[in-house]
């Protein structure tokens, strides 16, 4: 697995399915990250702690199993900036965040406060 | 009944001193004091204000409130004998009532804990997957989205991520200034001051005391990151950072989702006004009297309910 963890792998192979247009196979997601040396094992692993996590879906194709996301990355992106910016409406204090935008008339006063500042 | 008064006294003295301190503004000038004066008020109210209820009700067993819980629980496990004086309705009630407040309170504050630590998980986890590193900002999570977020998931391993609409909105001066406001929130555990608050909420939505006090405690905090991070940055370029964040424009809530709570213009606009026009620091001996304050009053409500009597 070289010096690269169990992390970073996953992620490699999450980016991998997510590039394939269908359902790929462990064998194929090996070739598609060839450029690693990766044993077969390593990738089976891998898959299967993904879809033990919920982000990857196997269906049966014979005797292999294919992987397909569970999610689109942009869904899982999505996911994340709501949680960072504050718009669950939870009122969690799972974060620390560093400011809230504003819209409309509000956005306008710290507009004009910003053009202050610069000026100066 | 004396312990019961004095309970009662305090437990008043926090609620007026929390409404009065939700009106503060000498608490800008010294955010680091007020947040500890905070904490003194929300762990002395909860604990006398159940301590109340439980020492009048359990006043006939005269061991005070936590002998007399003791008592109270050993004779009803027995199944035998009650408390040598008569016991009247009222007690009957009060005894009810400040068990079951003490119970809301302690399952409000273990079920927040738990909500929270679960929501970081699958953060984290979620991070790990889709963030990714940047040379310009080393040791910094990077979101690929063009809005603009800077947040830390705290933990003990805690992460600082930025989403590219930063890195393009700031400048390098603005991003340090950002980032250091993001590691005193790591270093000083801000999340933990939040979380009794934020649970509280829950507890008591329909409180506008409770509701201040978690937007002062949390702009407050705020406040103290930005006096921390001054110190390793211009604390104009965190003030043009800020309001650059506020005016970056909100992104389309779904699902009807609450966006940018009222307030928040205002709590900008108080952060920047200290940070460019710093005033006057609390003089030294008020930040002592105020902290030596907040401990005696988190240690009267304890000695309190340990008192025989």
């Amino acid at each position: 697995m070289g010096v690269k963890g169990l992390g970073e792998l996953e992620r490699s192979i999450m980016d991998v399915i997510w590039a394939q247009p269908s359902a790929v196979t462990a064998r194929e997601v090996g070739r598609l990250i060839a450029d690693r040396d990766l044993a077969p094992t390593t990738v089976m692993t891998v898959l299967d702690r993904l879809t033990r996590k919920g982000f990857l879906i196997r269906s049966r194709d014979g005797r292999a199993w294919r992987y397909e996301p569970a999610e689109s990355r942009d869904a899982y992106i999505a996911e994340l900036m709501l949680e960072a910016l504050d718009l669950t409406g939870d009122r969690s204090a799972a974060l620390t965040r560093f400011a809230q935008a504003v819209s409309g008339p509000e956005a306008e006063i710290l507009r004009r406060a910003l053009t202050e500042l610069e000026e100066e | 009944m004396i312990t019961a008064a004095a309970l009662a006294f305090l437990a008043s003295v926090c609620a007026v001193g929390a409404w009065r301190l939700t009106r503060a503004r000498w608490t800008y000038r010294a955010p680091h004091v007020a947040i500890v004066l905070w904490q003194a008020l929300g762990v002395t109210w909860g604990l006398a204000g159940t301590g109340t209820l439980l020492a009048y009700a359990l006043e006939p067993y005269g061991a005070g409130v936590l002998g007399g819980l003791r008592v109270f629980a050993a004779s009803a496990l027995s199944g035998g004998y009650g408390p040598p004086g008569p016991y009247d309705l009222p007690r009957i009630f009060a005894l009810i009532a400040g068990l079951t407040a003490l119970t809301v309170l302690i399952v409000v504050l273990l079920t927040a804990g738990v909500q929270t630590f679960r929501a970081r998980r699958r953060h984290r986890t979620l991070l790990a997957l889709i963030s990714s590193d940047d040379p310009e900002v080393p040791g910094v999570r990077v979101v690929d989205h063009p809005a603009a977020a800077a947040y830390c998931v705290p933990g003990l391993r805690s992460q600082v991520v930025i989403s590219r609409g930063t890195l393009k909105l700031l400048s390098p001066a603005e991003l340090t200034a950002v980032l250091a406001h993001e590691a005193a929130h790591v270093r000083e555990r801000h999340d933990l001051v939040l979380l009794p608050f934020a649970a509280l909420r829950r507890a008591l939505p329909w409180s506008r005391t409770v509701e201040d006090a978690q937007r002062e405690v949390g702009l407050l905090v705020e406040m103290a990151a930005d006096d921390a991070a001054r110190r390793y940055c211009s604390p104009r370029r965190l003030a043009t950072a800020l309001l650059r964040f506020g005016t970056a424009g909100a992104i389309p809530t779904p699902h009807g989702a609450l966006g940018a709570t009222a307030g928040a213009t205002a709590a900008v606009m108080a952060r920047v006004e200290r940070l460019v026009t710093p005033g006057p620091r609390l003089p030294r001996r008020v930040r002592y009297g105020i902290v030596t304050f907040s401990m005696a009053l988190t240690a009267s409500a304890p000695l309190l309910w340990v008192m025989p009597h």
